[in-house]
């Protein structure tokens, strides 16, 4: 595959904050790219900088070849979906697609023709004529989507585009986003600080943390194989644990020693251990390879969220079998369930369920959103 | 804009700047420099030569009339200060119900009288005062009125009560303007909210309509009393001269051609006016914290 | 409480538009009686018309005022964008409490201390007779930006700050942006600012007074030097055809759909 942008040392600073602190990533051609992480970690700024909104202090930005840093955002051959769609309101459905079109002087009879059909792709040829105001938000999202993508970039860029969509219909536009990227073969580099959405549609994972890139990969890679404590916990949960190298294959936990897959680590390392909740068995206590007392139960619709203390730490379980509170059950684990990294900045400050509740984090959700429309 | 191709952060920051330099400049020249020549003025004799004379003038100058001495400028800033805040209290008592009525008043309505209290506002207030003073005079339309139903003339032209007249007459839509905007303003939910906990409606007047409008009520009186202070047209009209304010002094000492002093009356004006503002907005601030 | 909130509001309209009806009235008097309504004429109007100094007075307001609208549009417009765009919280504070002193300041200390400016810069130069229609449009530009910007300003912070991105997105540069996205969002507030600039130099007399020329006379400058005589009705009519051109510029800008709540005026 073809690389078309590539990122090259890039690091950035505003009012002496640094947002993006050497930047380093190859971009393919045909390639669904998300950038994934928290609010501020410098996701939006990356793909600002992509699009010609923000010039790097140091490093250089690279297209097809070409250095543009300085290149201004109208002469680069990408398009963004903003966050907020960013129609023009004085125009109508037809006039923001045909926009483009019309600043390069296409003749009439083809501008007709290639609005049409992009309208056609996004699904709303019956409302060329309608104001933007008359548009419901997923309507203006296809609208948004079609601006986009009639100059035919060769990068599509997207700020969040589904945030504002409710659930349903962001489920409905992840599936359709994908599909019209397959469809133009146009690379796309999606922003999202939504792990799920993040996985589903992409071919490739940027995992982003305080101007930094945490991991680079496949969303299965990521997922299953996280580098460090901040990538386990932002994908999915974790149970997070210190943990001691043995020797290949042998890593030692919670005052227990578990058989695993992992090597090249030296014996006696001291590492971070992670083990996904879904991956944890339940069974009697005195068969457990861990004991603990389960301290909360949530009914989650398929499964249930057990919370266990094992020794003063609490363990997310999901389960389908159902467990009491105040009940003592055993936990087992299979080796390959167990995933060993390299300590990092961020070990300790993740994968414990003492504090945990399901409210706060929905909470949170919202801020984020507001705080990374700020950014 | 073929500054902006080569888009790095400071030649952008240069573009915006660029739009905003002939403003900059012209505020610089216009605005800011004229006040220094104000006090530059002020504190200089004809020759240029640096004096505080016009400024004691003002604090010393006497006159005597009828064997009674009094300060003559004090005098008449005293008389400026009174009859503009009069005037003001005035305007606050019948503009801020004005205001209240109509946002409780229906859309349409809302909109004429909105309309209705503009247009006086953009008449000429040359026109506007003179009006009155026809209306007013001794053989003037308001005392051919009360003959004609058979009440005596009453004789109002050239005293305090018809300047005052016309500075209400006049500055009144200033008064309305800002406290009907910002109570337009204010979130019905706000009041519903109050009335959900337990306020009725006097009591959700108090706490949470008249907190939130004072910010207009600031700006209100602000934009009332600054023009009564410093107006020298009302007074000559409808106070037929007689009662001179210090707008009257400025403009008479101007057409003497005595620019130093009517610099030095003006720089006084300015900083009195300053300081009253300032009053104000603690005065307000304390209010709104106060009641909150 | 209603009874007493309609007798308020009556008792308002009639106080702000007795004097302008009677004006109007008179102005259709045949007598010069202001008090006595004689006989219905126009013999006022055609008196009006043939004074010359009057009507050369509406050319010049007119002339002053339409230049000092393009003048303070334009450059209240960039001065805006240029504002909405500065990062530096001093240089932003700094343009704010400039911009707020000449619709804090009395009009007669705007007058004066331009006029002491002028006067000042007349001696260096060595003329004695400094004020001069350049310098009354000065002054007048100097009191309408704050209007433009205040109307202008707003519209653009209100504006999404990612149109214009898109708009370059898309293809064009910032110029053209602002111009085929910008202005077209921020036009409601450019309309109403340009019509308050224009009615503003219409309407001033006090810092017109202190810093016009002898040869160039505004008509608020000629109704006040009219009103130091005894006056005629040919005043009247003059002020009845003021009162429906205000109303109809107020309607104009009523349909426009500017925001009228922050169009009031610090002026008297």
């Amino acid at each position: 595959m073809e690389k078309i942008i590539e990122l090259k040392g890039i690091s950035k600073s505003f009012d002496g904050e640094k947002v993006l602190d050497n930047i380093n990533l190859d971009i393919y051609d045909n390639e669904f790219l998300t950038l994934l992480g928290p609010s501020g970690c410098g996701k939006t700024t990356t793909l600002r900088m992509i699009g010609g909104f923000v010039q790097p202090d140091e490093g250089d930005v690279i297209f097809m070849g070409e250095k543009i840093n300085n290149v201004p955002p109208h002469k680069r051959n990408v398009n963004t979906v903003f966050q907020k769609y960013a129609l023009f309101p004085h125009l109508n459905v037809f006039e923001n697609v045909a926009f483009p079109l019309r600043e390069r002087k296409v003749p009439k009879a083809e501008i007709n023709e290639k609005v049409n059909e992009m309208l056609q792709l996004v699904k709303l040829p019956q409302l060329a004529t309608r104001r933007i105001n008359e548009l419901s938000g997923g309507q203006q999202q296809r609208v948004a989507i079609a601006r986009a993508l009639i100059g035919r970039p060769k990068v599509l860029l997207l700020d969040e585009p589904l945030g504002a969509l409710d659930l349903k219909l962001r489920k409905d536009m992840q599936q359709e986003l994908k599909k019209i990227q397959k469809a133009t073969g146009i690379t796309f580099i999606f922003v999202t600080h939504d792990q799920e959405e993040a996985l589903t549609m992409s071919d490739t994972v940027v995992v982003m943390s305080e101007g930094r890139i945490q991991q680079i990969g496949s969303p299965t890679d990521v997922y299953n194989e996280p580098k460090n404590a901040f990538v386990a916990d932002f994908i999915g949960e974790s149970n997070i644990l210190d943990g001691v190298f043995l020797e290949d294959r042998l890593v030692r936990f919670s005052g227990q020693t578990f058989k695993c897959v992992d090597t090249g680590f030296k014996g006696g390392d001291q590492v971070d251990v992670v083990v996904r909740p879904e991956d944890v068995d339940i069974v009697p206590a005195e068969n457990g390879q861990l004991k603990g007392v389960v301290t909360s139960v949530t009914f989650m619709g398929v499964h249930y969220e057990v919370i266990v203390d094992i020794g003063g730490f609490k363990w997310m379980i999901q389960t389908t079998d159902f467990v009491n509170t105040g009940e003592t059950i055993g936990l087992s684990i299979d080796p390959d369930a167990i995933h060993i990294m390299k300590k990092s900045e961020y070990s300790g400050l993740y994968g414990d369920y003492s504090s945990f509740s399901n409210e706060l984090d929905q909470l949170d959700a919202p801020m984020e959103q507001k705080s990374e429309a700020e950014e | 804009m073929t500054i902006a191709k080569n888009s790095t952060p400071r030649r952008r920051r240069s573009w915006s700047d660029l739009v905003l330099a002939p403003y900059s400049f012209w505020a610089a020249l216009f605005i800011v420099v004229p006040l220094a020549f104000v006090a530059y003025y002020a504190f200089t004799d004809n020759n240029f030569q640096f004096t505080t004379e016009n400024i004691t003038r003002f604090f010393t100058t006497t006159s005597e009339r009828d064997g009674v001495t009094t300060y003559t400028y004090l005098l008449i800033f005293w008389r400026s200060l009174k009859l503009a805040l009069i005037s003001t209290i005035i305007c606050l008592l019948l503009g801020y119900p004005t205001a209240y009525i109509m946002t409780r008043a229906g859309d349409r309505a809302q909109k004429v009288m909105l309309t209705l209290i503009m247009i006086p506002m953009w008449m000429n207030f040359l026109i506007r005062t003179y009006a009155w003073m026809t209306i007013l005079q001794d053989k003037g339309i308001l005392n051919g009125f009360l003959t004609s139903i058979g009440l005596d003339r009453i004789h109002i032209i050239g005293t305090e009560s018809a300047v005052i007249i016309g500075m209400v007459y006049d500055y009144l839509p200033y008064m309305v303007l800002p406290i009907y905007s910002i109570m337009a303003k204010m979130d019905v939910k706000l009041l519903e909210a109050a009335r959900d906990l337990g306020c009725g409606s006097w009591s959700v007047f108090k706490r949470v309509i008249f907190p939130l409008s004072l910010p207009g009520v600031t700006s209100g009186i602000t934009m009332v009393l600054i023009p009564s202070i410093s107006t020298f047209y009302i007074s000559q009209k409808l106070g037929s001269g007689k009662f001179f304010l210090i707008g009257d002094a400025i403009e008479g000492q101007y057409v003497a051609n005595n620019l130093h002093f009517a610099a030095a009356m003006a720089f006084i004006l300015m900083v009195v006016l300053l300081i009253c503002m300032e009053l104000l907005k603690h005065f307000t601030a304390h209010l709104y914290g106060g009641d909150q | 409480m209603k009874t007493a909130s309609r007798i308020l509001t009556a008792f308002i309209f009639i106080f702000l538009f007795a004097p302008i009806a009677i004006l109007i009235l008179f102005s259709f008097n045949e007598a010069k009686s202001l008090s006595v309504f004689s006989e219905f004429s126009f013999k006022w109007y055609r008196e009006l018309f043939r004074d010359e100094a009057t009507l050369t007075s509406v050319k010049n307001t007119l002339i002053l005022a339409s230049l000092s609208m393009v003048i303070s549009t334009v450059m209240g417009t960039a001065a805006s964008v240029g504002i909405c765009r500065l990062r530096s919280k001093w240089y932003r504070r700094m343009m704010d409490t400039v911009t707020n002193i000449p619709m804090t300041n009395p009009d007669i200390i705007t007058g004066i201390s331009l006029m002491l400016m002028f006067v000042f810069a007349g001696r260096l130069l060595g003329t004695t007779t400094s004020l001069s229609f350049g310098t009354m449009l000065i002054a007048h530009i100097t009191f309408c930006l704050p209007y433009v910007i205040l109307q202008v300003l707003p519209k653009l912070q209100q504006m999404d700050q990612s149109l214009p991105e898109a708009a370059q997105d898309l293809g064009c540069t910032p110029l053209r942006a602002f111009f085929k996205v910008t202005v077209p969002e921020i036009s409601p507030g450019i309309i109403t600012g340009a019509i308050m600039a224009f009615t503003m130099s219409l309407d001033d007399f006090v810092i017109s007074y202190f810093t016009a020329g002898n040869g160039f006379q505004t008509l608020p400058i000629r109704i006040y030097n009219m009103t130091k005589k005894t006056v005629t009705p040919k005043m009247y009519a003059l002020a009845t055809i003021i009162f429906f051109v205000i109303l109809a510029l107020l309607l104009i800008s009523n349909f426009t759909g500017g925001d009228k709540k922050n169009a009031a005026p610090v002026k008297g």
